[in-house]
């Protein structure tokens, strides 16, 4: 943040040639496939599932193919533009639809289509019995394809169109069981509060439209110096407050628990190694803007810190094995921002996070499927137990995620992790500390909560024994079975979580050993700064080691708490007030509920009165009064033509009253 | 050439004076039916043969295909029309649809004592009255054409309504009717200017315009008052909307698709093409409180339709708050913001048609357009819900979909200007999400209730979308003791789409992923008219290639 670590410039960018010609096959494939699927309908029930295999696969064998030609670039011709078309062009406004393919981008496309693939592959196994998994593999193709334009886009529009289209697929799929009222609630709830992000972003187009004429990477990021420093500010928190939206982040976090009542795959893919870490690709993507706005760029360090911090002390509260993974993904969200808000010393340690956490988030969370599927569906920590010696698989590849996520050393998260707490000491005298004191502490807080999902879920005595499976939602047609029969899922479900564990295990060490990361992404996110260059709150050095014995703190207590007592299957309802606070969520339902939500519903009950009475001024009002809200809303008009004439008139006096006044204050 | 506009116009005009003449006879009905479905295809294929013929290159005519004939050679008035981009869009819009809508009202069952032929016929005659309100350039032409419009929808509305069809078609009427003659005393008033200023009075929209800028502020603004009162009403803005739910709500499925997607488009239509040339400064001046009504409007409307229980006064109340967004670009003088309502005005003529449709087709499983007699409506007819997603989605102007570019448009242009009301409406794009969500969330997810679980049937209902008598309580029960059986017999029962249904929406939701893709065919039609209409306001672009000049 120091004008020593100002970025230097960013490579030309140069017209997309050879190879890279063929990168709308990326997208297309998929969004091909989305389109068959959904206007095919049920006669591609029988084979709909291994045309959206097929696609995704594809498309990770096409990203592929366009990653080695990037390599053998050099560096400063790896930055390369595909125009399509012209998209909207009105007067000076002209949006080009093409794809940005870059390091950043490519990288991206990977982790889409290749963890894409494997949670495809998964879903065969673990849709098989669900008579709408042709309408599922259609939305999950639709998901990659729209996700795929959001880190391909060559501008801030076509990013806003795979922004809004992922925001759907996540729609559709957190609903995607529609007989529950509980997933349509959740659905509803992700998409309102992405808007609320979106329209950040909307702003922070037009924003960028009035400044520069223009919304396209390239121009914009090469012309940033041009905007004034208030706008420049303007656009950044513009810009975060859609990241917040996307990425679950205070105070827009709450929606991406509730989305856990997507199938689990959908939580893997969507909610834990892509969407959410869109909003980490925004910023990171307008690096060229953010590296020239030091207020944005310490709002979206102090947002990562504030959401890392409360995401992990939920977690620690939850019974639930997908809610508390969910939180563990907020947190690590957390993690991610509060690094790619630093600047240049941050860029690739956030990426490098974002990609480990890829792997051994979305393992954990098929792990996690795959104990559900042996356990009907029950999510409940309480009822499991013991279940190491039952689904041996799962137990294994699940024990290397949560290995990786706590930073277990040598594993994956160990790497990248220790890269955003090393880079945050560096965030100056005060905040170094601060942020320092936040991501070691909250690596302490996972150590304990992912310690305790396990000794819950797979050590100790087998608590659903002497359970019955209970129905997961009131409306589910299928009566549960008589008795939990745990066992270990079929292999087109273990064979993606065995790749994803492998990935959890090595991707670190080999992403962040010998900086291959971050020299591989200069092309997009300027020279990586090494911690140790810069002034730092305390030696740099030190931090691997704090955070290993932190971790060995927070699991340690897990297990004096958890493992060595036994677990009650009711949950303790007497418990001290910062537990029931976590449980709670901190209260954000509950801020929300009081500040948007009943208002919300205050107001439009008003309008409605207003509109048939005042508005419409109709006359029956007393009886209608006395009757119930929808009786109020329906009976309300009698049919005077004279009320008619005399509203007209109304609306034309308000009219000339309005018309003086304005006059008035111009003159 | 102007041989081509004026079969634009006669073709259904001639047809609906056949379809009238078989209206009598119910042995004809089909045949009615099939003359009907004729001239709409007719006027289908001269539209593209116009737009193929339309230049749209630089120095280009204001009005193309012109045609003018002496009328009322005392006054003056003559019968004058031409095309300029925006009538073109409007008038390929209603060629689009009333083939859809004339298609879509084939399967329902009528009134008793009424005939498809006659339904037809006043469809068809609202299409020619309103070819004639986009392509009229003499504004007296436009003037009786405004008032001529109103009679083949008042019998839509009141002959095949709903149950309190008489009501709303006779609140249509006189809210219609009053803001017309204000907007004749301003006709006449700008007559007799014209006749001070250019010395010989003259209804001749060019030499209206070209008088335009020697009118004193004062006399335009009460000149302006007088279309904008008629305007107002028409597309309607807040607080002048209140015709709009029980015309929505009152008008058979059909009617009510031509009445939210085309007539009130003339208000929109008419802020562009009359109030911003013929009264620039009035407009200027007064923009800052037709830019207040409209985002009222924006954000009123949107939460009044979250809070309907009804959805054909939903789709209604959706509308109030586009013609907010439409009224906001208009009245924000950029070029951006005005192609943005004027696509706009196309856009939410496809999806609102689409959205009504849709819930036309739940109305004749269901029996009732109240929303609590519907739930979990995806699970027994899936390709239905489907549909109402489509339109949902192009409602809320989701990217990907034709209303996006619209609105984006609209927001982006008329954000340098007035950045204020440009946040505001914006703030509206969540709104939109939020009762479009919930409806769905009520009606097509979640527990099976309503007329879902025992429908009517087709056929017990299908008189519904044409009157009937609304709200009889379908039947009740929950999904939670369903077996698979009973949710076949359930699923045949309710009834999804048909393939005759399909084919009818195939078109719609082909035009809202086809523009919200490739809008560029639409938008270089309006270019040119938009270019010419913000140099008629004489403001400057806001922003230019390198953003706004400092």
């Amino acid at each position: 943040m120091s004008p020593l670590l100002a970025a230097a410039p960013l490579p030309e960018v140069l017209p997309a040639e050879g190879v890279a010609g063929a990168a709308w096959l990326l997208v297309a494939l998929p969004a091909l496939g989305a389109l068959v699927l959904f206007v095919g309908g049920r006669r591609t029930d029988r084979w709909g599932h291994l045309l959206g295999v097929a696609t995704v696969v594809a498309s990770f064998v096409v990203a592929a193919v366009l990653f080695a030609g990037s390599l053998a670039l050099p560096a400063e011709e790896r930055v390369r533009d595909l125009g399509l078309y012209e998209w909207i062009a009105v007067g000076s406004l002209n949006v080009e639809f093409g794809l940005r393919i870059d390091p950043l981008s490519l990288t991206f496309a990977l982790l889409i289509t290749g963890v894409g693939s494997l949670i495809h592959i998964y879903s065969v196994g673990y849709m098989s019995h669900d008579p709408n998994r042709r309408t599922f593999f259609a939305q999950l193709n639709l998901f990659v394809a729209s996700m795929l334009v959001l880190v391909l886009g060559n501008g801030f529009v076509t990013l806003y169109l795979g922004w809004e289209g992922v925001g759907l697929a996540s729609y559709l799929l957190i609903g995607f069981y529609t007989g529950r009222r509980s997933a349509g609630s959740a659905a509803k709830k992700a998409f309102l509060m992405n808007r609320v992000g979106d329209v950040g972003l909307a702003l922070a187009i037009f924003l960028l439209f009035v400044e520069l004429g223009t919304t396209q990477y390239a121009e914009v990021f090469a012309r940033a110096g041009e905007i004034s420093p208030g706008a420049l500010t303007a656009i950044t928190l513009l810009l975060l407050l859609g990241a917040c939206g996307k990425s679950g982040q205070f105070p827009l976090q709450s929606w991406l628990p509730d989305a856990m009542e997507g199938p689990t795959p959908v939580s893997a893919l969507i909610h834990a190694a892509t969407m959410v870490t869109a909003g980490v690709y925004l910023i990171a993507r307008s690096n060229p803007l953010y590296d020239l706005a030091p207020t944005g760029q310490l709002v979206v360090t102090i947002i990562g810190a504030i959401t890392l911090v409360i995401g992990a002390i939920i977690g620690c509260a939850y019974d639930d094995i997908k809610k508390v993974l969910a939180y563990s993904t907020v947190s690590q969200i957390g993690y991610m921002m509060l690094a790619v808000g630093l600047g240049p010393v941050g860029y690739a340690a956030a990426i490098a996070h974002l990609l480990t956490h890829g792997f051994f988030k979305a393992g954990l969370f098929l792990g996690a499927g795959s104990v559900m599927h042996g356990m009907a569906d029950e999510t409940d920590m309480r009822r499991f137990g013991g279940l190491w010696r039952h689904m041996p698989v799962t137990f294994w590849t699940f024990t290397a995620g949560y290995l990786a996520l706590i930073g277990f050393p040598f594993l994956s998260g160990f790497y990248s992790k220790d890269l955003i707490i090393e880079a945050s000491l560096t965030a100056g005298p005060v905040a170094g500390w601060v942020f320092a004191v936040a991501t070691l502490g909250a690596a302490g807080l996972t150590a304990f909560y992912m310690t305790r999902l396990m000794l819950m879920t797979f050590f100790g005595p087998e608590r659903w024994r002497d359970l019955h499976p209970r129905r997961i939602d009131p409306a589910d047609l299928e009566d549960p079975p008589e008795h939990y029969h745990p066992h270990e899922s079929t292999s087109s479900m273990t064979v993606p979580m065995i790749l994803l564990a492998i990935g959890s295990v090595g991707a670190g060490a080999f992403l962040v050993g010998g900086e291959r990361l971050g020299h591989y992404l200069e092309a997009s996110l300027g020279a990586p700064v090494e911690p140790y260059d810069v002034p730092a709150v305390f030696y740099v050095g030190l931090v691997p080691y704090l955070a290993t014995a932190l971790m060995l703190v927070g699991a340690g207590t897990a297990y004096l708490l958890v493992g060595r007592r036994e677990v009650p299957v009711e949950r303790p309802q007497r418990v001290s007030l910062p537990v029931r606070a976590a449980r709670a969520d901190l209260f954000a339902n509950a801020i929300n509920e009081g500040l948007i939500a009943r208002p919300g519903i205050w107001l439009s009950r008003a309008l409605v009165y207003l509109d048939n009475r005042g508005v419409d001024g109709v006359v029956n009002g007393t009886a209608a009064m006395l009757g119930g809200t929808s009786g109020r809303l329906r009976r309300t008009q009698t049919g005077f033509v004279r009320t008619y004439a005399l509203t007209i008139l109304g609306g034309s006096v308000v009219l000339v009253a309005a018309l003086l006044t304005v006059g008035g204050l111009g003159g | 050439m102007s041989a081509l506009l004026l079969a634009l116009l006669l073709v259904p005009l001639i047809g609906a004076a056949v379809c009238g003449a078989m209206a009598t006879r119910e042995d004809l009905d089909r045949a009615g039916r099939i003359v009907g479905l004729a001239s709409a295809a007719v006027s289908l294929v001269l539209v593209v043969v116009v737009w193929s013929q339309f230049a749209t290159g630089p120095g280009t005519p204001r009005f193309q295909f012109a045609l003018s004939v002496d009328w009322i050679p005392a006054f003056g008035t003559r019968f004058a029309l031409g095309l300029d981009g925006i009538a073109l869009t409007m008038i390929a819009l209603l060629a689009v649809l009333v083939p859809v809508v004339l298609a879509f009202a084939w399967a329902d069952k009528l009134p008793p004592g009424r005939t498809g032929s006659g339904f037809t016929a006043l469809i068809l005659a609202t299409q020619g009255v309103l070819v004639g309100v986009f392509a009229a350039t003499d504004v007296f032409l436009f003037y009786v054409l405004f008032e001529a419009m109103l009679i083949p929808m008042y019998f839509v509305i009141g002959r095949f309504g709903g149950p309190r069809r008489q009501y709303a078609a006779v609140k249509f009427f006189l809210y219609s009717f009053l803001g017309g003659l204000i907007m004749l005393a301003s006709v006449i008033g700008l007559f007799v200017a014209s006749d001070t200023r250019l010395g010989e009075g003259t209804f001749d929209w060019t030499a209206l315009q070209g008088m335009a800028a020697q009118l004193p502020l004062s006399t335009q603004i009460w000149l302006f008052l007088g279309f904008f009162a008629a305007f107002a009403i028409k597309a309607p803005l807040v607080p002048f909307h209140t015709w709009l739910p029980d015309a929505g709500a009152e008008a058979p499925i059909a009617g009510g698709v031509i009445l939210l997607g085309l007539l009130d488009k003339v208000g929109t239509f008419g802020f562009l093409r009359y109030t911003l040339p013929l009264f620039p400064a009035a407009s200027q001046e007064l923009a800052p409180l037709v830019l207040t009504l409209a985002v009222i409007g924006v954000l009123y409307g949107s939460l009044l339709a979250a809070a309907q229980t009804d959805l054909k006064r939903f789709v209604a109340y959706t509308s109030i708050a586009h013609f907010g967004f439409i009224a906001l670009g208009i009245f924000a003088f950029s070029s951006q913001s005005l192609a943005g309502s004027a696509l706009y005005m196309v856009n939410h003529g496809i999806s609102t048609a689409m959205l009504f449709l849709v819930v036309g087709l739940l109305i004749r499983r269901g029996g009732t357009s109240a929303m609590t007699e519907y739930g979990g409506v995806g699970r027994v007819a899936p390709l239905l819900a489907g549909m109402f997603l489509v339109a949902g989605l192009s409602t809320i102007a989701l990217p990907g979909t034709n209303s996006f570019i619209s609105e984006f448009l609209v927001l982006l242009g008329a954000f340098p200007r007035e950045p204020v009301f440009s946040v505001i409406a914006t703030v509206g794009i969540v709104f939109a999400a939020l009762y479009m969500l919930w409806v769905i969330q009520r009606t097509m997810t979640g527990p099976l209730r309503g007329a879902a679980v025992v429908g009517d049937g087709p056929g017990a209902a299908s008189a519904a979308t044409f009157g009937g008598d609304t709200g009889s309580g379908a039947g009740t029960g929950t999904g939670s003791d369903a077996d698979e059986s009973w949710m076949r017999r359930t699923t045949a029962r309710f009834g999804d789409l048909t393939r005759g249904e399909v084919a009818v929406l195939a078109p719609l939701v082909a035009l809202i992923l086809v523009l919200g893709f490739f809008p560029g065919p639409v938008l270089e039609v309006l270019d040119p008219t938009v270019s010419a209409t913000l140099s008629e306001v004489g403001v400057p672009d806001p922003v230019t290639p390198n953003g706004v000049p400092r």
